[in-house]
């Protein structure tokens, strides 16, 4: 092993960096969402704390870090600390290998893509270890809708990253965006929707946010939590957004490429219509019910992406050109 | 940049310490309440009825073996994404009868009624 202090310290600055950050936009994506959501219902939005409301992610989280920490009698007590633990631990240490630049990362691997995907499978025992280990019976429901919507919704994730996976040739994120001299959406429509779709189910946005139903299941699987733990999942489900705005970016939308402005401002802005993107739709669509959703999942979205794959295959194949 | 492994650890390392951490700093400023009725599982505020361990529907349980099934598909699809453009037409026709089978099992699951929600 030749690795230097330096090398760790570099590496370590830049980790405090990223999470610093990663945490810091999380909180403010909250302030972000409550604003554009509030705007879109012609409402104006938090606007107490602070000029116009801006210090109000930081009131929220001083208050749930204030808050008293409560285990349910009936709760098995371990698992009911580690599940939040382990679904934000998942959603963090996947900004490891996120490029926000040729060189901005905080570590390169060849198998980039599978890291991701493999990390955010386990993300979902988090939900579903809160669920179980809740003992109560709206966890437990939601906790096992939560299991089955993604583990389908990520086998249509993984299978429409597939298409710009064979004109790219490599796993390694930052070969990805290297390979695009043209954006991997020209090549890929399909795949684009399919994973856009997708990756509203991974995350359990509306309209497909069933595990958490309100209306229903009365917040699914954290019904019990509060306090710092509550916040362990709120900060896990916006980091994950971010993550999938990231991967959609650097996938189909050339990562930091673009004229003149510098590459990390290029991947920020992609990132944030994506992000942007997920909020409006949640402004916009009444949420599904769940044997539709999973209708179109199994029985429209893995046929259409099977389907694409074969298509992108024949084309590489028999046209070329790519 | 070349490929770098070990700042994962170093980032899991991170990952969980700030994780157990704040939890533990929290539990440790929070105020200390317990009460019978608000440390009983949520219900809408009426007494909990029974266990919340219940079984339940065997859909579920399926979803995850379909799951399993086509996990395994994908991951054996993503090292032929990748060597797709140098292995050329045989591996085309290859992971076409891959998918086949895998179609098969799929349609299966489809008469067999496992994606009907009643």
């Amino acid at each position: 092993m030749d690795v230097l202090m330096s090398d760790i310290l570099t590496a370590l600055i830049r980790i405090i960096v990223v999470f610093a950050l990663a945490l810091l936009t999380v909180a403010y994506l909250t302030y972000l969402e409550r604003k554009v959501i509030g705007h879109m219902q012609v409402r104006m939005g938090p606007m107490r704390v602070g000029p116009h409301g801006l210090l109000q992610p930081i009131a929220d989280g001083l208050k749930l870090f204030f808050k008293e920490d409560i285990v349910p009698t009936e709760g098995y007590r371990l698992t009911f600390y580690f599940a939040p633990i382990l679904c934000l631990v998942c959603a963090l240490i996947l900004f490891a290998v996120i490029p926000f630049d040729a060189k901005f990362m905080i570590s390169r691997l060849n198998i980039g893509l599978l890291y991701i995907l493999s990390i955010a499978s386990v993300g979902v025992m988090g939900i579903i270890l809160a669920g179980w280990s809740s003992g109560s019976k709206y966890s437990l429901l939601g906790g096992l809708r939560s299991a089955a919507q993604i583990f389908s919704y990520e086998i249509f994730l993984g299978f429409s990253l597939m298409g710009p996976l064979m004109i790219a040739g490599s796993l390694d994120l930052v070969k990805i965006v290297e390979a695009q001299s043209v954006p991997f959406i020209v090549y890929q429509p399909v795949a684009f929707v399919i994973y856009l779709i997708a990756a509203l189910g991974e995350i359990n946005r509306v309209p497909f946010d069933l595990p958490e139903a309100e209306s229903e299941l009365v917040a699914g699987f954290h019904t019990e939590y509060s306090g710092m733990k509550f916040a362990y999942f709120f900060l896990a489900e916006y980091a994950n957004m971010i993550i999938v705005s990231a991967i959609a970016t650097i996938v189909f939308l050339a990562g930091w490429k673009g004229p003149i402005l510098p590459g990390w401002m290029w991947f920020l802005i992609k990132m944030f219509i994506f992000i942007y993107f997920f909020i409006w739709v949640r402004a916009t669509f009444p949420r599904y019910r769940y044997d539709q959703f999973m209708r179109i999942g199994w029985k429209i979205m893995l046929p259409l992406v099977l389907a694409n794959i074969f298509v992108t295959g024949v084309v590489i194949l028999f046209i070329g050109g790519y | 940049m070349r490929e770098v492994y070990w700042p994962l650890i170093l980032v899991a390392i991170l990952a969980f310490g700030f994780g157990i951490g704040t939890i533990v700093i929290s539990k440790l400023v929070g105020p200390k309440r317990p009460d019978p009725s608000k440390l009983s599982p949520y219900e809408c505020g009426v007494e909990p009825v029974g266990d919340a361990r219940k079984p339940f529907f065997i859909h579920y349980y399926m979803i995850a073996l379909l799951f399993l099934v086509f996990d395994i598909e994908v991951i054996f699809l993503y090292p032929w994404a990748l060597k797709f453009k140098e292995m050329g037409s045989f591996a085309f026709w290859e992971m076409a009868v891959f998918i086949v089978i895998f179609l098969g099992i799929f349609l299966y699951a489809y008469v067999k009624g496992v994606l009907e929600w009643e």
